[in-house]
């Protein structure tokens, strides 16, 4: 069944429930322009390309009738509410707040555009002044902006802002970064003709030989993750002065939730922190939208890409906020900008905002302290099972554990048991066939932990 | 109404909290014995401290500060400002769409993945491409991946030189911009009077060098470029792409095609056309489409309809790669999906009839009072100028801070460059008559006031929570965080 192709009779008729306008309106209009039909108004698209007939797509739905076709699309997938879920990889099942949703359903913020009028959009540049505070504050840095897509594309543009800063063509990017963070930083290299250079891990976390011998008067940025992709804390504060000494900048992507027990790559000399706010307030969709974030110390204020809010006043003195510093955007720039970048995701970053307000000072620290505990607990549950982890060092909420079987047959046979098991590192680290990397948030509780590790100890998953 | 609103941070109690974590129920571990000192934060971020009931009063207090569609008519050109639908915002919600992890095993995930496929097909059809990805998360992204394929295909035709692309005068910023992070260099084609661009400019311009030409059809001034055929004809002989920028599809839904009009490659902004909310600045989500003999560069991975259902392909020796992390905004493509499922082939068409219908009506209404550059059938939008105001010394940055006294968001102003005082108008589908011709009044009332007392428009805004603020001292003496002051807490 579909929907009736007009409703109402006569005058009165109308199209559909968006579309407002009754065949008297359309008539009224038609003479005011002064043409017979709607389609003289389209007499100048070519005929040759003018397209003629219905499109092929399916016909239109009633509300209910749409709603019960895409509720049970929504069903045939395995939700991580549903099932106990270990997987992380970048992304994570963590605790949203329910006034995360109610805010972000106030129409006036998701119905809005980009903040151009500023006397009538104060909620929304405001929400992104916090915003900018609270990335500071978790990363340690001077500034930031008002986000970016997602942590990938944000460290994308952190190497592509070293390569123009620096005036280099080198980039030096640890294996332990997100595989697919680094496969997103080759692809915008390639454009910029910039050369990705990849150091080895060692023990889990970047191999410091390594690096040290890549270095050189030519690198523009050393880049790590912190945690890094396999949970483990990289020592930042000996690989802050390799890349200074050659007065190369030292990127740092973090998961901003680790930053409320690990000390900030701000404090250790970072000069641009990056990575994606997604494990505060921002469901996990299937990979997106999620919400990048985007910091710098002062002296690459100007040079940040994306959308910045500043503060100011009115004509009568009282505080308000602008978008500012557009001088090094696109819409300005066009062809000499730096950065493409147009819009940002100024929802996610709200999101994110009230999650991080409703935390708190406290909340913050206790839930990652949490993530910590219960990763640790885990693991060492796992290890009293027998099995262990190629890697010694501290870490976050995420570890590496060898099976010594494929982990997509552990995974099915879990997934049976009603558990989503973690990422099998074998795809992206051959030498890593048969390692799973098992993410445990505040979420997972002691009993299903010991669910999981029961099925993973004793060698029927 | 002027008034001031405290920051989350000036709101803050030691001690307040708005969040409920269980208790820890594995054995405590103090974090001190799993961290190194090096590494173990001393000092805590200075995040709000508040109540559940101060944060919602602080949002809503917030919320009330910012006008949306839902608040009132916003006819911001080439944004596309219409009503977003909220059995889309429902849809999204559903636990199967928004709490699906990425790397979950694809049996379980077969739900969001048909839906993605299904997508891609509705947006080949109603764009006449052979091909779509979801991936770019904006047009902007979109823009610099069709850009990047372009590159790869001509790279893989064993053609190096073609280092250019070419662009408009009246191309929207991020053009030019993306075509520079491609690493090609831009080169502007003029407009002509009529507002189209110039044919023997682009004959001029048009090489061996060119990698493609990029361009928004209808235009930003709200053209249809009439001449696309020959456009299309010049650049193709010349072995460069033809570049679709989709801003403006939602002019030509079930009327014309990309495809059809001789576009190599389209992006699409599905948070304008396809109703996917602009959430005060994002996110959005940007597909592409192609045509053939540039599916082999689609970025990876990409989604396949296989025996055993749908799967994603990673094995595709000549793409361009990854552009994002996963498989693109999928929130947002959920929006757009339920919402061409809700509007089916007649739907979509009577949205770019409605939409072009509203503008032309707009436009001959308005002609009377101010000037109109180009005086012909425009198609969403069009633009009017305001330079005849401007001689009385109010300007366009005037008029559109009246329009908010009025309850109106302002339409775009100074774009495109090439209109002098321009004020760009986009309706939408969505509005009523009655709201359009509100805003026509408003803009006639203006007017008048120009002429007859011309320090209201010049003063304005006057009802909002605030008055115009200082950009420049916010630009020159940048402060972009919140400083708690020292001494205040005791």
């Amino acid at each position: 069944m579909t929907i009736p192709k007009r409703q109402g009779k006569g005058k009165n008729a109308v199209l559909h429930r968006y579309l407002p306008m009754t065949e008297e309106d359309k008539q009224e209009m038609l003479k005011t322009i002064g043409v017979a039909s709607i389609d003289d108004l389209f007499a100048d698209i070519p005929e040759q390309v003018r397209f003629r007939g219905e499109l092929k797509v399916k016909p239109a739905k009633s509300e209910p009738e749409l709603w019960k076709e895409l509720a049970a699309l929504a069903e045939k997938n395995a939700s991580v509410k549903q099932y106990v879920s270990f997987l992380g990889a970048g992304v994570y099942d963590h605790y949203i707040p329910a006034v995360v949703d109610h805010v972000l359903s106030r129409s006036e913020f998701y119905t809005a555009y980009t903040p151009y009028q500023p006397e009538i959009s104060q909620g929304e540049l405001q929400a992104i002044f916090e915003f900018q505070t609270m990335v500071c504050e978790l990363t340690g840095m001077d500034v930031a902006n008002s986000s970016m897509y997602d942590g990938g594309t944000a460290l994308a543009e952190a190497v592509l802002l070293s390569a123009a800063h620096t005036k280099r063509k080198k980039v030096l990017i640890s294996t332990a970064v997100h595989p697919q963070y680094r496969e997103v930083v080759r692809t915008y290299a390639k454009g910029q003709k910039l050369e990705v250079k990849e150091i080895p891990y060692d023990g889990g976390i970047t191999d410091l030989k390594a690096l040290e011998a890549e270095m050189g008067d030519d690198v523009a940025c050393v880049v790590v993750q912190y945690p890094n992709f396999f949970g483990q804390i990289e020592p930042l504060k000996a690989i802050a002065p390799l890349a200074h000494e050659k007065k190369s900048l030292f990127v740092v992507a973090s998961n901003p939730l680790a930053l409320g027990v690990l000390t900030p790559p701000g404090a250790f000399g970072a000069d641009i922190v990056v990575g994606d706010m997604q494990p505060f307030g921002i469901p996990t969709q299937f990979g997106g939208p999620h919400c990048g974030y985007f910091a710098v110390k002062a002296p690459l204020m100007r040079k940040i890409p994306g959308r910045l809010v500043g503060q100011t006043t009115d004509e009568d003195g009282r505080r308000g906020f602008v978008l500012t510093l557009q001088a090094r955007e696109q819409h300005i720039r066009r062809d000499k900008a730096t950065s493409n970048i147009c819009s940002n995701q100024a929802l996610n970053a709200l999101a994110a905002s009230v999650a991080l307000s409703a935390l708190g000072k406290r909340g913050v620290k206790e839930m990652a302290a949490m993530n910590m505990q219960k990763a640790h607990y885990a693991k060492v549950e796992l290890e009293k099972r027998g099995l262990s982890s190629p890697f010694a060092g501290p870490f976050f909420n995420e570890f590496v554990i060898r099976l010594g079987r494929p982990v997509s047959d552990v995974n099915d046979r879990l997934l049976e048991k009603g558990i989503i098991g973690g990422y099998d590192l074998g795809a992206d680290y051959p030498e890593l066939a048969g390692h799973m990397l098992v993410a445990v948030t505040e979420l997972r509780t002691k009993e299903e932990i010991d669910r999981f590790v029961n099925e993973l100890g004793d060698g029927h998953a | 109404m002027r008034n001031d609103q405290p920051l989350i941070f000036e709101r803050s109690k030691p001690g307040r909290i708005a969040y409920s974590l269980p208790a820890l129920d594995v054995p405590a571990v103090d974090v001190s014995e799993l961290v190194p000192a090096d590494y173990l934060r001393t000092e805590e971020p200075e995040l709000p401290e508040v109540s559940e009931l101060d944060l919602m009063r602080h949002y809503t207090a917030l919320s009330k500060r910012n006008h949306g569609v839902d608040s009132g008519f916003y006819p911001l050109g080439s944004c596309t400002m219409k009503y977003n639908p909220k059995i889309n915002e429902n849809v999204a919600r559903l636990a199967g769409f928004a709490h699906i992890h990425p790397l979950q095993p694809e049996k379980t995930v077969q739900g969001a993945l048909e839906l993605m496929y299904d997508l891609q097909e509705h947006l080949k059809e109603i764009t006449g491409m052979d091909a779509v990805t979801l991936q770019p998360a904006a047009g902007a992204h979109g823009e610099w991946t069709g850009l990047m394929m372009i590159r790869a295909y001509h790279e893989a035709n064993g053609d190096f030189n073609r280092t250019k692309v070419i662009v408009p005068d009246s191309a929207h910023g991020t053009n030019p911009a993306s075509a520079t992070v491609a690493g090609f260099e831009t080169v502007t084609v003029k407009s002509t009077a009529d507002g189209l661009v110039d044919l023997e400019d682009l004959k001029r311009v048009v090489g061996p060098d060119t990698a493609a030409l990029m361009l928004t059809n209808p235009n930003t001034l709200g053209l249809f470029e009439e001449h696309i055929v020959e456009m299309a004809e010049i650049v193709h002989k010349a072995g460069g792409k033809l570049y679709y920028d989709g801003a403006n599809l939602n002019a030509i839904l079930g009327k014309a095609r990309p495809g059809d009009m001789g576009f190599d490659v389209v992006h699409l902004n599905l948070h304008k056309t396809f109703t996917g909310p602009h959430g005060g600045g994002g996110p959005g989500s940007g597909p592409v489409g192609v045509k053939a003999d540039l599916v082999p560069f689609l970025p990876k991975p990409v989604i396949e309809k296989g025996e055993n259902g749908y799967y994603l392909d990673d094995d595709r020796p000549q793409s361009i790669g990854r552009v994002k992390p996963f498989y693109g905004n999928f929130g947002i493509n959920v929006r757009a999906y339920t919402y061409i499922r809700s509007m089916g082939p007649d739907g979509l068409k009577a949205v770019s009839e409605y939409a072009v219908l509203n503008a032309n009506y707009m436009m001959r209404r308005l002609a009377e009072y101010y000037d109109l550059p180009y005086d012909r059938h425009c198609k969403h939008e069009f633009v009017l100028s305001g330079r005849r105001q401007k001689k009385l010394g109010v300007r366009t940055l005037d008029i559109a801070k009246r329009l908010l006294d009025f309850g109106f968001h302002p339409p775009t102003i100074y774009f495109p460059l090439i209109v002098e005082e321009c004020m760009m108008i986009e309706p939408t589908e969505t509005e009523s008559k009655e709201t359009l011709d509100a805003f026509i009044d408003a803009m006639i009332q203006i007017a008048k006031e120009a002429e007859e007392n011309p320090e209201i428009v010049q003063e304005a805004p006057h009802t909002t929570v605030v008055k115009r603020l200082d950009e420049t001292t916010a630009a020159r003496k940048p402060i972009l965080r919140y400083q708690k002051p020292k001494h205040s807490d005791n």
